[in-house]
């Protein structure tokens, strides 16, 4: 029988955080390429894509995270094949992250005003010229600091696929729990982890957010 | 794709769902009624409370914002005992509900009050109201009344990170769907159906709030 040393446990705890990351940025990464695509779809000119793309994020943000993961690990297991954790997981989450990121930046091209899209339009630039050189420059700006704070959610969201049995930080701390038989120091490390990963990412996000606010006031 | 989707289990289980649903409303009603109160303390702890209350709101708010909840309902259903601290299932769900709220509409609730201006106050105290009287009548009232639907938003998504409470054994919706997929085998059709039911509840509980605060917060725009 081993016996595990506070050193031990955040060894081990520190190893999973790694996958912690990991699927953060997968989610983060893939979920803003997907959140992009839906954008154009969500702001173009087509009369169907845009009540689509509204279904979309108005059903996966009404569902909660557990239940997609559930239905992304057993769904996919309904063609036949068999689902590894990670891939539910990657699915799940990327789908997740891209229905909020497509919300948040619908807003902010919303919040270009309408005469910039008229004077761009007045000197000829088509829809898609328009985009990349009026709105979309001046709206990665606006975008920033909630895409940031966004982030964190996406962040915290990759615990609930301990349940769906993928190995990362939450799921380390239950194994070590069972191993131990230390819940407050183990759980306490935990919540201590996801700080530290946490905690910058919100920091980061208000202060773009103040710098931004003071730009806009001159 | 060679799957026969089966719904037929539904005769018999639809109580489960029933006992789920409903301890999953109670779950919600209670944690934010109690969670929306502590958000309101909190806000008001920062905004006019006494110094030394202030960095201990900082450091909650901060800690429950930057963690995910089922580490919180972990570490209070599993953790605490280990600290002389034990609750039932149902106890510590509510609680780790009420603390996830209370941070996230104490951070509400402060934007709302940070947006009156200090001539609110100043007017208040000019008709030899108390401070307390002041932030309740002047300044409380008028800022729930403008973040109501920030609010709002914010009880719905507790309600659906709610499906975790499942994990200690809480029977609501989620546990509802874990038991009958354990019974019939139907997985995927089990998680739809709660999927669908979480989706109907959202919607509803948006309904309501929305409806609560205009009950609430009666429109007084024509007296400005």
């Amino acid at each position: 029988m081993t016996q595990f040393t506070f050193m031990d446990i955040l060894r081990n705890l520190l190893i999973a955080t790694e996958w912690t990351v990991i699927l953060s940025l997968v989610s983060f990464i893939g979920g803003g390429l997907l959140g992009l695509l839906l954008l154009f779809m969500r702001i173009g000119k087509s009369r169907v894509l845009p009540p689509v793309v509204k279904i979309y994020t108005e059903l996966f943000q009404g569902t909660p995270l557990l239940m997609q993961l559930f239905l992304a690990f057993f769904g996919l297991g309904l063609f036949g094949i068999d689902v590894p954790p990670w891939l539910a997981a990657g699915l799940a989450l990327v789908l997740w992250t891209a229905a909020f990121l497509v919300e948040i930046w619908r807003g902010c091209v919303e919040a270009i005003p309408k005469g910039q899209w008229e004077a761009s339009a007045s000197l000829g630039m088509s829809y898609v010229e328009q985009m990349r050189h009026i709105i979309l420059p001046q709206a990665l700006k606006v975008a920033i600091p909630p895409t940031v704070g966004f982030s964190v959610q996406v962040v915290k969201g990759t615990a609930l696929t301990s349940i769906i049995g993928f190995t990362e930080l939450s799921k380390a701390g239950t194994v070590l729990t069972n191993a131990t038989f230390q819940p407050f120091t183990v759980y306490g490390l935990v919540a201590l982890i996801y700080f530290a990963l946490c905690f910058p990412l919100s920091q980061v996000a208000r202060l773009l957010e103040r710098k931004m606010n003071v730009a806009h006031r001159h | 794709m060679n799957y026969q989707f089966d719904f037929a289990w539904l005769a018999t289980y639809w109580p489960v769902f029933v006992d789920g649903i409903a301890m999953t409303i109670r779950l919600i009603v209670v944690g934010g009624v109690v969670g929306i109160s502590l958000g309101t303390f909190c806000a008001w702890s920062r905004a006019l409370g006494p110094a030394w209350l202030k960095p201990a709101v900082v450091t909650y708010v901060e800690l429950i914002r930057n963690t995910p909840f089922m580490i919180q309902l972990f570490f209070i259903f599993f953790g605490l005992p280990a600290a002389g601290f034990r609750l039932t299932e149902v106890e510590a769900a509510t609680l780790a509900m009420v603390i996830n709220l209370g941070a996230y509409s104490a951070e509400i609730i402060r934007a709302g009050i940070e947006a009156t201006p200090k001539g609110q106050f100043e007017a208040g105290a000019s008709l030899a109201m108390s401070p307390i009287q002041t932030f309740r009548h002047v300044v409380l009232i008028p800022a729930l009344q403008k973040i109501w639907p920030a609010l709002a938003s914010q009880v719905v998504i507790v309600m659906l990170g709610s499906a975790v409470v499942s994990q200690i054994a809480v029977e609501d919706l989620t546990y509802a769907a874990n038991f009958v997929q354990s019974r019939t085998f139907r997985a995927f059709e089990a998680y739809f159906i709660s999927t669908a039911i979480y989706l109907g509840l959202a919607m509803l509980l948006r309904f309501a709030l929305l409806r609560l605060g205009h009950v609430l917060f009666p429109h007084k725009r024509a007296a400005r």
